[in-house]
């Protein structure tokens, strides 16, 4: 019973934590964007109290801090058309759909570690550690598509409809490599004469001395490249592609289910930018060849904000990039995945096969 | 002619589009750092050049007294007929009978075009399109600048004629103009 109102606790906090991850995210997003368009972005948004505090809410205000509830606001006090000629029940269903696996892909990622400082026992801080973690991430995020799928075919109408296809070509084809390249990172997990696992936690605890990044670059690249291409983020945004498709799969869609889709969007990104942390940027590590001494609460408390820190630059990449790279063209992307990133993906995973079986023996 | 250019193959690097890719960020990372171009409109103004056509205003000369004396050559100029004047008699007992001036004067900001006939047909100097550039309102109402805003607009400009004063002087003198 205690056990159960501890897990409870503890899911409702990595639940808050997330959606405010993805809250201000939007915010960064906005910002950054504004930075490298040398405008200045949001800065009049205040809250009276907050807000009226002489030095802090002045600085709060011009760095936007308050900007997401206004915005989130905005999307709940919208009008929620549902247009006559779409499928009310898959329109209604797909940005759930949208919402749902991202948020069930953190149960299984760790984002800390807790070391008891009288017995020395080490404890994952993360909501279920299932032994195949990194293949239930990949199931449910991948259930991701279905949201996108549903949403353009529901819609009815034809930009939709593109965007839908788009998105299904693609996610589908740069699963492929995502699958593949991090194989290399589980075949030196699973060390032979070991018990077998798929856990991300155990993932971490490989990466005491050297990172994977740091010698499976290759890996860590395609792998990179295929979050970009799951989560529809500019190169490639087929999906949305508001040059070409207005708005893509969510042309139809307005107030709430929008922003569902549009929150869906970004915790998708912050689970990417976590994983990607966890496979091959060493998780928690600050550094690599850094042992991990420090126990206790204290120790918890470093090694999450060490995670939190590299995820975050993650997602400042992908904001970056998406302000700095053109869309690629369907044909293009088409072409990236299944010509280069899949060989490549294969032929690091030969490699990488040849050289694990000749440092294990 | 037609020219043309010879595109050259792309060596390894450039086909592999990471260097580009790593070149666009570290442009773009150098802007995010580099001085914002975005004026913050209410609390910062752009300079307004010399010259400047904004809201047509009336001006008083130095004395305070107002310079317009109601001959309504703007409001027969003026193109989208924005301007309405009704003449009057100079009010004060000491100037009454010398000259006119408008008893009501208003510009319907609404139809101004910021054309600036009026300024130089005046033959008094009496118009002025100032600086001000931002004109706003709720109501068509608002949108008409009656003779009380047009002054306060306006202000004083300095400009050293001293009609009035001028005038009385020679009239003193017992020269009737
Ligand atoms: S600026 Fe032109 S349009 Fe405006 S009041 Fe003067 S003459 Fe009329
Ligand atoms: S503003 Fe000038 S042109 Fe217009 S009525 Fe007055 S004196 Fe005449």
């Amino acid at each position: 019973m205690n056990e159960l109102l501890i897990k409870i606790t503890f899911a409702l906090i990595v639940v808050v934590v997330l959606m405010t991850l993805c809250a201000y995210s939007v915010l960064a997003e906005r910002k950054v964007s504004s930075w490298i368009q040398g405008r200045v972005g949001p800065n009049r948004t205040t809250l009276p109290l907050i807000g009226s505090i002489p030095v802090i809410g002045p600085m709060l205000t011009r760095l936007g801090i308050f900007q997401p509830a206004a915005d989130g606001l905005k999307f709940l006090f919208k009008e929620d058309v549902i247009p006559g000629h779409v499928n009310k029940f898959y329109y209604v269903l797909a940005p759930i759909i949208s919402l749902v696996p991202a948020l069930t892909t953190v149960t299984v990622v760790p984002f800390g570690h807790f070391i008891d400082t009288a017995t020395g026992d080490a404890i994952p801080l993360v909501l279920a550690d299932i032994n195949v973690g990194i293949l239930f991430l990949f199931a449910v995020s991948s259930l991701g598509v279905y949201s996108i799928v549903l949403a353009g075919w529901a819609a009815n109408s034809k930009y939709p409809f593109l965007g839908g296809i788009r998105a299904s070509a693609q996610m589908i084809s740069y699963e492929l490599a995502m699958g593949l390249s991090v194989l290399p990172v589980f075949m030196w997990v699973n060390k032979p004469g070991m018990e077998g696992t798929l856990s991300l936690y155990d993932v971490v605890l490989a990466q005491e001395g050297l990172w994977f990044a740091m010698w499976m670059p290759v890996s860590a690249l395609i792998f990179l490249v295929s979050i970009f291409a799951e989560t529809n983020r500019l190169p490639f945004d087929m999906a949305e592609a508001e040059t070409e498709l207005v708005g893509g799969f969510h042309t139809e869609y307005s107030s709430f289910k929008f922003g569902l889709f549009f929150v869906g969007e970004y915790a998708h990104m912050v689970i990417g930018g976590a994983v990607m942390t966890l496979l091959f940027l060493g998780g928690w590590h600050p550094l690599p060849f850094l042992p991990w001494e420090i126990t206790g609460i204290w120790g918890a408390v470093v090694s999450v904000l060490t995670f939190l820190g590299k995820s975050l630059f993650f997602m400042f990449l992908f904001i970056w990039v998406r302000w700095t790279l053109p869309r690629f063209r369907y044909d293009q992307v088409m072409r990236l995945g299944w010509q280069f990133m899949l060989p490549l993906s294969i032929a690091n995973l030969i490699a990488y096969a040849i050289i694990i079986y000749f440092l294990d023996t | 002619m037609a020219i043309v250019l010879k595109r050259k193959p792309l060596n390894f690097l450039e086909k592999l589009y990471l260097p580009q890719i790593v070149a666009g960020l570290s442009t773009t990372f150098k802007r995010m750092l580099a001085p914002k171009e975005t004026m913050e409109y209410p609390e910062e103004r752009p300079p307004i050049p010399k010259g400047y056509r904004g809201v047509p205003t009336l001006v008083k000369d130095p004395e305070g007294r107002e310079k317009c004396v109601s001959c309504q050559l703007c409001e027969f100029v003026c193109p989208p007929k924005a301007i309405r004047i009704i003449p009057g008699e100079i009010q004060d007992e000491e100037h009454a009978n010398v000259e006119k001036a408008p008893k009501e004067f208003d510009i319907d900001m609404l139809r101004c075009i910021y054309c600036g006939m009026c300024e130089e047909v005046c033959p008094e100097e009496a118009i002025w399109l100032q600086n001000q550039y931002s004109m706003s309102g709720y109501s068509r109402e608002e949108m008409v600048n009656n003779k009380e805003k047009l002054y306060e607009l306006g202000g004083t400009l300095p400009d050293q004629h001293f009609k009035w004063k001028k005038k009385k002087e020679a009239e003193e003198a017992g020269n009737a103009h």
